[in-house]
C-alpha cells in the first residue's frame, strides 16, 4: 500500500541484507514505528497504547493466574482464595486482572468517543472503525466470561441472565442457548467451556488489533483537525507529520506512566471497589441475589436492555405487527445490540463531510449530550426498574438512538460548518504561536 | 475547553458508578473507626488477637472459616502468633476429620479453620467482603471512598445493632436488627458484652468492644494479604510517578524543537 510517504527502511549491514531478502520482518517493523504521525495529536490520542499495552498485562496475568486456577462448580470459587492466600503474590496477579478489565473499559470508552468526536470512522477509516467495534465485542464477551469464572453469586446469576438473552430470540433462542451453556441451565459444563474461551479470545482480539493498526497504517492517523496529512511529496507530507518515535512513543509512554499510577493506586487501596460485593459469596443455585448488577462496563447496555418494557407504546406497537415474535423481552435484546449496531454503522449515518467535530457547531452540543446520555445510561443501569428509573432510561435510550439514526444524518445537512485549516501544518502553527522568529510561549502539552 | 469538561464529567461518573449497586434497602450502619482504613492504614494485631479471642469462644459454635488456613495466623501483618501458639491454638479448639486415618483428629497448622454446616450459617471467611453495607448513600459508593466505610463496620453494626424486639414467621423466631436489610434477622443476638474474658492491659469486653474485634478479625480472614496489597500500592505509585515526571521532562524535550519549529 502507498501510505503516507516517508523514508522506508534500508538494510545496511551484511547480515540486514541476507535477512532482508529472506524476511523482510525488520522492514516492516521499522516502518511500523517511523510511521509518519500527524503533529498536531492531542491527548486523546493516547488511548490506543494504552489499549494495547493492558492487553497485554491481562494476557500476562491472566496465564499465570490459570496455572493455579480450577474450573469446576466444587473448586473454582477455593481456588480463587488459593490464588488470594497461598499463591506467592497471587493477590496482586488477580487484583490486576480483575482491576484491569476496568482499565480495559474506561480507556476502550475513551477511545470509541474520541472517534465520535473527531470523525475518525469516516471515509477512509470505516474498516478501522468496523474492526475496533469487533474488537469492543469480542473484549465484552471475554470480559463476561471472565466474571463467570470465579464461580461468585454474581458470577452465577450473571450468566444466567445475560445467556437468557438468547433464549428471548424467538424460534431458535432455547437452542441456542442451551448450546452456549452446554445445557439446560448454568452449570459445570459452563464454566468449563467459558474458560476455554476466555483463554482463546484475547489472541483472536490481538490479531483484530494487528488488523486495526495495519488498516489505520494505511490510511494514516486521523487527527484532531481532520484534515488530512498532505501525500503530493516526501516533504509535503513532512510537514504535517513527525515519525511516530521517537514523538509519540514517548508522549505515549509518559500517559501511560500517569494512568498507571492511578491503576496501581486502585490495585493496591481500594481493589474491591468497581466489584460487586456478592461475588464473594459461593455461588449458589437456589439464592437469587437481591440485585443482579452487571459490571460497570456493561451497565449503558444494560441499561437499554432493561428500558423497553412492555409498557412502552413502541414495543406494544411492534408486538402487534408482528404478532407477538418481537415480544418486550425481544425487542430488549435488539435494542441491546441495536445499540452498538448503530454506532457500528456511524461511518454511513453521518453525512457530514466535515470530519472533525471541532468545525461543527451544532455537532459539538448532539454529541456533548451524546456523553452525557452515555453516562445517566450508565448510572441508571445500576438503579431498581421503578419509577422514576423506567422514565429516565428510556428517554435516555431513546437518545442514543435518535442520535445515531436521525441527529447525524440530519446534521450533515442542516449545519454549516465552521472554516478549516488547510493542512495540519498550519493547523499547528497557529496553535503553537506566531510564526517566523518570534519567541514561543512556553507550552506545556505538545498537541493542544 | 469543551474537552475538559467532557473529560472531567467521565471521570466523577467513574468514580460514581464504581460504588453504583444495589440503592434501597439496608439497614443502618455506623462508621467505626477501624485501624485499617485508609492508604496507610494498618491491622492492629492486639485487636485481631481479641477478635480471634472472640470468634473461637462464641462465633465458632456455629460459623466456619473454611477458606482460611490456621497456619495464617502465624503471618506477619495479621494476627501474628508465634509457631508455638498456632500449633497450640489449632490442637486446643479444633477437630478435623482425617481421611487417611478415618477418624477425627486434632487440627494442625496445616489445616483450614473447620468448615461449619450443621446450622445453615454462613461461612465467615470472606464476609467482610461480601456485604454491601457500604455502598451508601444512595448507591453512590462515596461512604466506601471518603470514609473508608466496608464490611467491617457492617459486621459491627450487625452485631450491636440487635433491638430486643422479635417476631415469630413460619415457625422461626427472627430478631430485629437495625443494621440488617429488611430489618430481622434469624440469628440470635450473639454478643451481649462480658461474653469473652480478654487478657490483662486490654480494654474491657463491652459489646461494642467485641463487635469492633471480631469485625477487624474478620476483615483480616477475608484480606490477609492487605498490608502487603497496600505497600506494594504505595511503592508502585511512588515509582509510576517519578517515571511520569522523568518521561514528561523527556517528552518535552523531545518535542521542543518541534514546536518551535518556523513555517519557511
Amino acid at each position: 500500500m502507498a501510505g503516507i510517504p516517508h523514508d522506508h527502511y534500508e538494510p545496511k549491514t551484511g547480515g540486514e541484507k541476507w535477512l532482508h531478502s529472506r524476511l523482510p520482518i525488520l522492514g516492516i517493523l521499522y516502518d511500523t514505528i517511523m510511521i509518519p504521525t500527524p503533529k498536531n495529536l492531542n491527548w486523546m490520542w493516547i488511548w490506543g497504547i494504552v489499549l494495547t499495552f493492558t492487553l497485554v498485562l491481562q494476557i500476562v496475568t491472566g496465564i499465570t493466574l490459570v496455572m493455579h486456577y480450577t474450573p469446576d462448580v466444587d473448586l473454582a470459587f477455593g481456588s480463587i482464595e488459593h490464588i488470594m492466600r497461598d499463591v506467592n503474590g497471587g493477590w496482586a496477579l488477580r487484583y490486576i486482572h480483575m482491576n484491569g478489565a476496568s482499565l480495559f473499559f474506561v480507556a476502550v470508552y475513551f477511545h470509541i468517543f474520541r472517534g465520535l468526536y473527531y470523525g475518525s470512522y469516516k471515509a477512509p477509516r470505516e474498516v478501522t472503525w468496523i474492526i475496533g467495534i469487533l474488537i469492543y465485542l469480542l473484549m465484552m464477551g471475554t470480559a463476561f466470561m471472565g466474571y463467570v469464572l470465579p464461580w461468585g453469586q454474581m458470577s452465577f446469576w450473571g450468566a444466567t441472565v445475560i445467556t437468557g438473552l438468547f433464549g428471548a430470540i424467538p424460534g431458535i433462542g432455547e437452542g441456542l442457548q442451551t448450546w452456549l451453556l452446554g445445557g439446560p441451565a448454568v452449570g459445570n459444563y459452563t464454566l468449563t467451556r467459558f474458560f476455554s474461551l476466555h483463554y482463546l479470545m484475547p489472541f483472536i482480539i490481538a490479531g483484530l488489533v494487528i488488523v486495526h493498526i495495519w488498516a489505520f497504517h494505511t490510511t494514516g492517523n486521523n487527527n484532531p483537525s481532520g484534515v488530512e496529512v498532505r501525500r503530493t511529496s516526501k516533504a509535503d507530507a513532512a510537514k504535517d507529520t513527525v515519525p511516530f518515535w521517537p514523538y509519540y512513543v514517548m508522549k505515549d509512554l509518559f500517559a501511560l506512566a500517569v494512568i498507571l499510577a492511578v491503576f496501581f493506586a486502585i490495585v493496591g487501596f481500594m481493589p474491591n471497589y468497581l466489584g460487586h460485593p456478592d461475588n464473594y459469596i459461593e455461588a449458589n443455585p437456589l439464592a437469587t441475589p437481591e440485585h443482579i448488577v452487571p459490571e460497570w462496563y456493561f451497565l449503558p447496555f444494560y441499561a437499554i436492555l432493561r428500558a423497553f418494557t412492555s409498557e412502552v407504546w413502541a414495543v406494544q406497537f411492534v408486538s402487534f405487527i408482528t404478532a407477538g415474535i418481537i415480544d418486550a423481552k425481544f425487542f430488549g435484546v435488539l435494542a441491546m445490540f441495536g445499540a452498538i449496531a448503530v454506532m457500528a454503522l456511524a461511518p454511513w449515518l453521518d453525512t457530514s463531510s466535515v470530519r472533525s467535530g471541532r468545525y461543527r457547531p451544532m455537532f459539538k452540543w448532539w454529541f456533548a449530550l451524546l456523553v452525557v446520555d452515555f453516562m445517566v445510561l450508565m448510572w441508571v443501569g445500576a438503579q431498581s426498574t421503578e419509577f422514576p428509573y423506567d422514565w429516565i432510561s428510556l428517554i435516555a435510550s431513546t437518545y442514543w438512538f435518535v442520535y445515531f439514526l436521525v441527529i447525524l444524518p440530519l446534521l450533515g445537512v442542516i449545519e454549516k460548518p465552521l472554516p478549516r485549516p488547510d493542512t495540519i501544518e498550519a493547523e499547528y502553527d497557529a496553535h503553537h504561536g506566531p510564526t517566523g522568529g518570534e519567541a514561543q510561549k512556553p507550552n506545556l502539552s505538545p498537541a493542544e | 475547553m469543551f474537552r475538559k469538561t467532557v473529560l472531567s464529567a467521565c471521570l466523577a461518573t467513574l468514580t460514581l458508578a464504581g460504588g453504583a449497586f444495589a440503592a434501597g434497602e439496608g439497614g443502618h450502619v455506623t462508621d467505626y473507626d477501624f485501624s485499617f482504613e485508609g492508604p496507610f492504614g494498618s491491622y492492629d494485631q492486639a485487636q485481631l488477637q481479641r477478635g480471634l479471642q472472640v470468634y473461637t469462644q462464641v462465633c465458632s459454635g456455629c460459623h466456619g472459616l473454611e477458606y482460611v488456613p490456621l497456619r495464617s495466623l502465624g503471618y506477619e501483618g495479621g494476627v501474628g502468633l508465634s509457631d508455638e501458639e498456632v500449633r497450640a491454638y489449632a490442637e486446643q479448639n479444633f477437630e478435623v476429620y482425617d481421611e487417611e486415618a478415618d477418624e477425627y483428629r486434632p487440627a494442625t497448622p496445616t489445616d483450614h479453620f473447620p468448615a461449619v454446616t450443621s446450622v445453615g450459617a454462613p461461612d465467615l471467611s470472606l464476609m467482610a467482603k461480601a456485604r454491601a453495607g457500604f455502598h451508601g448513600p444512595y448507591g453512590t459508593g462515596l461512604n466506601q471512598f471518603f470514609k473508608g466505610m466496608g464490611g467491617a463496620e457492617y459486621i459491627a453494626s450487625l452485631l450491636t445493632g440487635y433491638t430486643g424486639e422479635q417476631m415469630e414467621q413460619a415457625g422461626t423466631i427472627l430478631y430485629e436488627n437495625e443494621a440488617f436489610p429488611g430489618g430481622y434477622i434469624s440469628m440470635a443476638p450473639p454478643l451481649y458484652g462480658e461474653d469473652v474474658e480478654y487478657a490483662e492491659g486490654q480494654p474491657t469486653p463491652t459489646l461494642e468492644q467485641e463487635a469492633k474485634d471480631v469485625a477487624a478479625f474478620l476483615m483480616w480472614t477475608a484480606e490477609p494479604k492487605m498490608m502487603a496489597r497496600k505497600q506494594a500500592g504505595f511503592v508502585g505509585v511512588v515509582f509510576l510517578s517519578l517515571l511520569a515526571v522523568l518521561l514528561y521532562l523527556t517528552n518535552k524535550r523531545i518535542w521542543a524543537p518541534i514546536k518551535k519549529r518556523k513555517t519557511s
